[in-house]
């Protein structure tokens, strides 16, 4: 069977409507796409199945849902479904000449050496826990707190401390987090048609670009000024942070800033989104709040450190970050370039099209998790242990051989903030519990503001 | 009752969580960078390290089959 015999889904926002950017007329759903994405990949499974197809301007995208189609999708190889080619809108964010991402074996190699090996982990425990109560030093008795703009922020330290190293991330102030976020702003989907195209958010982003390159270059400036104590070149090799090794090798500013976007990228705002979530939903299910606290209490009675706990089991918080991460995956959709022509469950998939799988789609599946749209950390409790019995449909890391590298990371961290924050603080909502929401108008995610909650410190 | 352990060679990206929870039972191929089971019908006295090692394992790349 070949494209034709997959059912395209219905259209309901048509591409030639007055409504629609006139670079984006004509393009299929890529304008239903940038309004309202999930109910685009909703219908799709409804309508079409585990299989079923929606048009992007010139590309076909095969949307793959289900454990079985899934599985296909996320076992083939990377030399058949090449995932750098399906995500247009990140090249003008990293730069030219910087790879959107590396192999699986590259990415295996990577693993061996550096940042995320399993003995490096409880440095960044500590680390982690650091830098959070850094971030709540000058909380008073009470507050109220914006959750993207506190978790974007503290995630940018995060992952600049653990990935780049201590002496940059100690250079860097909120000017850097806010670029970021703007970075992150510039994702728009009219970059299937034209990633440079002449939009706002565009504009910003290439603007955002060129004040980090500058913020860098002034690092670098200071840590190559001759006879000045801020001269870095010279430092023993253990004190050493990847700006220092990429500086030593002559690297330019703007090529360094592209490695260091990308390095962040896929663990900032994929943490702070998860972090938010993660507060909404316990202050939503006050119940499942109640005991996350209580196991925490009773973890840290005996003094230990979060650093140390973080590394290990906290099986009430996990499963309420487990729960969070099927409901709210950071990342909706994840897609792939045909490289050549692919077999799907019967279906020849041409080279040239795009396939996706969506983690939001899949991970609401009721047959595999049933009443899904309901917050119940219960499923991830033995026997159900709904994650592990559905490793192709629980898909908020991805699977198979591209599953988020960095998910053990990903987990300490939250173990780690949730370990600091609900021990020494209450929180609130400070607006209705509904009035929480992603926007979703970017293919990067955020939260929309405001999303504020009120903080009192707890007498222990 | 008696349990076999699962190792999927082929999504398994090398973080070796599995070996420091049960290093009797989850070694490491050096030259594939990916795990390597020395012991594919452990004992039912290792199944709550095996169990955890499964949970954890970054990769979902493990599992457990009873007999």
């Amino acid at each position: 069977m070949t494209l034709a015999d997959i059912p395209e889904v219905s259209t309901v926002l048509d591409d030639q409507s007055p409504d629609v950017p006139a670079i984006i007329k004509g393009t299929g759903h890529l304008p239903e796409m940038r309004v309202d994405p999930i109910g685009l990949f909703d219908r799709v499974r409804a309508e079409c199945g585990d299989v079923g197809r929606f048009r992007l301007a010139d590309k076909d995208v095969v949307l793959v849902t289900g454990a079985e189609a899934n599985e296909a999708f996320f076992r083939a190889p990377e030399d058949v479904l090449d995932q750098a080619a399906a995500y247009p809108f990140m090249t003008p964010i990293f730069g030219k000449g910087v790879v959107f991402d590396a192999s699986p074996e590259e990415r295996q190699q990577m693993l061996k050496n550096q940042a995320l090996r399993g003995e490096q982990m409880r440095g960044h425990a500590q680390t982690i826990e650091a830098e959070i109560r850094r971030m709540v030093a000058d909380w008073g008795a009470e507050g109220e707190i914006d959750l993207l703009d506190f978790f974007a922020e503290l995630t940018i330290y995060t992952t600049s401390s653990c990935l780049i190293g201590k002496p940059f991330r100690e250079e860097l102030d909120s000017s850097f987090a806010h670029h970021y976020h703007e970075l992150e702003r510039g994702t728009d989907a009219i970059a299937y048609v034209d990633p440079y195209a002449d939009i706002e958010s565009f504009a910003l982003r290439d603007a955002a670009r060129v004040r980090l390159v500058a913020l860098v270059q002034d690092i670098i400036d200071r840590r190559v000024s001759t006879g000045s104590t801020s001269d870095r070149r010279l430092v023993a090799k253990e004190e050493r942070d990847l700006l220092d090794v990429l500086i030593s090798i002559d690297m330019n500013a703007d090529t360094i800033t592209g490695i260091f976007i990308s390095m962040m990228f896929a663990g900032h705002h994929t943490s702070s989104g998860t972090a938010s979530w993660a507060m909404i939903e316990l202050l939503r299910n006050p119940s499942v709040l109640s005991d996350v606290v209580s196991e925490l209490d009773a973890l840290y009675a005996d003094g230990s450190e979060v650093s140390f706990q973080a590394l290990r089991s906290i099986p009430v918080l996990e499963a309420a970050l487990k729960e969070t991460l099927r409901l709210h995956p950071p990342l909706i959709i994840l897609m792939r370039l045909v490289q050549e022509d692919f077999e799907l469950l019967g279906h020849t998939i041409p080279a040239g099209t795009l396939i996706a799988a969506s983690p939001k789609v899949s991970n609401r599946i009721e047959a595999d998790f049933p009443d899904a749209a309901s917050f119940d950390p219960g499923r991830y409790i033995d026997p159900r242990q709904e994650d592990l019995q559905n490793r192709w449909t629980w898909i908020p890391f991805g699977a198979g051989k591209h599953r988020c590298v960095g998910n053990a990371f990903a987990m300490m961290q939250m173990k780690a903030i949730f370990s600091v924050v609900l021990r020494d603080f209450e929180f609130e909502m400070a607006q209705p519990a509904e009035d929480y929401r992603d926007d979703c108008s970017k293919m990067v995610i955020q939260l929309e503001q405001p999303c504020r909650v009120r903080y009192r410190r707890r007498s222990r | 009752m008696s349990f076999r352990v699962v190792a999927d060679t082929s999504i398994c990206q090398g973080h070796q969580l599995c070996q420091g929870e049960a290093p009797d039972v989850f070694g490491f191929d050096d030259d594939a960078d990916t795990v390597l089971l020395l012991e594919e019908h452990p004992d039912e006295s290792r199944r709550d390290d095996v169990t955890t090692a499964v949970k954890y394992c970054p990769a979902f790349a493990l599992s457990i089959e009873e007999n």
